[in-house]
């Protein structure tokens, strides 16, 4: 029953990222801190009932005003877009995510694409040497959890390395389910927890 | 109690004396109790307000704490009832403790009797200690422990022992301890050690991390553990006695460590090499030899009793399931077939069994199982999501933890999954107890 509406989810938000990293207006407006944050931020009962961005208000279009409200709860990612004059591509190497299905860390076709762009820009900014972090949500048990983090890290890391990252350049460390990004208990807040997390270096 | 050294005196000052020739009884002879089977009745035992020989504040207060600690002792192992004291007919101040008045006990019901007496001055503690077969007329154990008050609960747990060892057949669990994951601390989740009935909590790690999946080694001088306080998941292998500890920081992860019965060394997974393996490491923490490899993940071994053979989890199949390994020949066999989800393995103390958690329909819950992969029976139903099992020294108990309350917590069950109860009592969530060996001390 989860799968099955992870299967109809995951596409679309990941459809709605994919979107919005073409859309600069609508960084800089912080939306990519992504609209399944808004829905499990602001109101947990609405798991998975709607994928639709307008099933609250009723409009059918994107509410902007009600989406930064949403994501007031929500730190994960694009915090530090607004008014940035980093170029785009670092800042959505650390908060576009790459999730995974349930118990999985094979990357999903929408996780390769990402991955492709990560790369593009790595690849022209070799000066930079980024953390892999693998997570996952709490359902299993948390060893076993630290291991299948630790295999979404290593995923991403090879995919990275075969299109032309440096290995030395990268590291992996996994959380397991230690450091969830939602910590509601439901589809919506798992689906997000699923995911591997990427930080630049120091 | 912080200073082994001390504590190790006193322990040896504790002198034990046979207080009666009776000592021909074996467990054979006392086949009171069919511990196989669940539907056991439990034994109805009495066990009345130890005398205050002197009457000092001391005594009074031994007498009091101590008919409680052994009271509450032998009714958590779930074998024995104890009869409620308003329920006695003598004056128990009255009689002699050597001497019973039998009928007075079998007419409530006592078909065993406890009787204690303590003498305490210049902070030295006397405890005379009896068992009484009540039916039969006679006394079946009698011990006078001398040592320290603060070493009273270790007297009574001793006499406890005894019991057990005549009564059961072993000598139960009353000399082991329970290592766990709390966040009650800092909020972090440090690493926690308790009574085996869930008493004494005291905090081991407190490096405001997270600490995870700990494990004591079989002389109880050990707890190997996950921690992050270096920023990844290393293993760290810490002393009890003095704080010492060795890391095992490779790349990736050191996860899910197991002490090897009666040795110092232990299997953990390993991920430097770019995948989960199993690992056969010394107590230092140096790599011996990969014991596991498959391509996927490996990890949460777990040792039988005679450390001949390992189970562990494999993805090899394309999900977790549970397989044991001949450390001997390597040969290995799958032991779970049903569902996507099998984890967490613990191999009974008794050898024929190994109890895991399943995901089934969305839930985890406890299921135990036959080493030959036959006859599974799910012992938790309906109560939130069950994990962790780990059973007792003894076999007879498992503890787990359960989220049926909300946050997870820790309780404890008869191997059977009857007795379901909550065991420690603390703030904030805690997760992964893990029962240690029967250490005596």
């Amino acid at each position: 029953m989860r799968l099955t509406s992870l299967k109809i989810r995951i596409p679309v938000v990941l459809i709605l990222f994919v979107l919005i990293a073409f859309l600069p207006s609508c960084a800089k407006k912080k939306i990519y801190s992504e609209p399944g944050a808004s829905a499990a931020g602001s109101n947990g009962s609405r798991a998975g009932g709607s994928d639709s961005y307008g099933s609250g208000s009723g409009s059918g279009g994107i509410d902007e005003q009600a989406l930064k409200g949403g994501a007031a709860g929500y730190d994960q990612a694009g915090g530090a877009a607004s008014g940035s004059s980093l170029g785009g591509s670092r800042e959505s190497l650390v908060s576009e995510d790459i999730y995974f299905e349930f118990d999985s860390a094979v990357l999903i076709p929408e996780a390769r694409e990402i991955l492709k762009t990560k790369a593009d820009w790595l690849r022209s900014n070799s000066g930079i040497s980024i953390i892999i972090e693998g997570h996952t949500d709490d359902r299993g048990t948390p060893e076993y959890n630290i291991a299948l983090g630790d295999r979404r890290a290593e995923s991403v890391r090879l995919f990275l390395e075969s299109l032309g990252v440096a290995s030395s350049r990268m590291n992996t460390v996994s959380f397991g389910e230690e450091r969830p990004a939602d910590p509601g208990q439901n589809e919506t807040a798992w689906a997000k927890n699923r995911r591997v997390h990427i930080e630049i270096a120091r | 109690m912080g200073n082994p050294a001390v504590r190790l005196k006193i322990i040896g000052m504790l002198l034990i004396l046979l207080i009666t020739g009776e000592t021909a009884w074996c467990a054979g002879k006392y086949d009171y109790i069919d511990i196989s089977n669940p539907m056991m009745k439990k034994i109805p035992i009495a066990v009345p307000l130890f005398k205050p020989i002197s009457g000092n504040t001391a005594e009074i207060q031994t007498s009091d704490s101590g008919s409680k600690q052994l009271s509450n002792f032998l009714g958590f192992t779930g074998y024995f009832k104890v009869i409620d004291r308003g329920a006695f007919l003598i004056d128990t101040a009255q009689s002699d403790v050597a001497i019973p008045q039998y009928k007075a006990w079998t007419t409530v019901g006592a078909e065993f009797l406890v009787t204690g007496a303590a003498a305490s001055q210049d902070n030295q503690l006397e405890l005379e200690l009896r068992l009484f077969d009540t039916i039969n007329q006679r006394q079946l154990i009698g011990k006078k422990y001398t040592g320290h008050p603060d070493d009273q609960r270790k007297m009574i747990r001793r006499f406890c022992s005894e019991i057990m060892m005549l009564l059961i057949g072993n000598s139960g669990i009353f000399d082991s301890q329970i290592t766990f994951v709390s966040t009650s601390g800092s909020g972090n989740k440090e690493i926690f050690i308790a009574e085996f009935d869930g008493s004494d909590a005291r905090q081991i790690t407190n490096n405001k991390s997270i600490n995870l999946s700990p494990d004591m080694s079989s002389d109880g001088k050990y707890v190997a553990y996950t921690s992050y306080a270096g920023g990844k998941p290393d293993l760290y292998i810490q002393s009890l006695s003095d704080r010492k500890i060795s890391v095992v920081d490779k790349k990736g992860m050191a996860i899910s460590p197991a002490w090897v019965p009666g040795r110092f060394e232990l299997a953990a997974s390993l991920s430097f090499s770019g995948d989960p393996e199993i690992y056969l490491l010394t107590g230092n923490g140096k790599i011996i030899n990969k014991i596991i490899e498959s391509s996927g993940i490996d990890l949460s071994p777990s040792f039988s009793p005679d450390g001949k053979k390992m189970a562990f989890v494999s993805r090899r199949a394309g999900s977790p399931q549970i397989y044991i390994q001949d450390m001997e020949s390597g040969k290995v066999d799958r032991v779970t077939f049903y569902g996507n989800n099998n984890t967490q393995p613990d191999w009974s103390p008794k050898g024929d069994k190994i109890v895991y958690t399943s995901l089934d329909k969305n839930v985890f819950n406890i299921v135990v199982i036959s080493v030959n992969g036959n006859g599974a029976v799910q012992l938790t139903h309906g109560s939130g999501d069950n994990e962790s099992p780990s059973w007792s020294p003894d076999g007879s108990m498992i503890v787990f933890s359960s989220t049926r309350e909300g946050v997870s917590k820790i309780y404890v069950m008869t191997a059977f999954g009857t007795d379901q109860r909550r065991l420690v009592d603390l703030s904030g969530q805690q997760s992964e107890p893990k029962w240690s060996p029967n250490v005596t001390n």
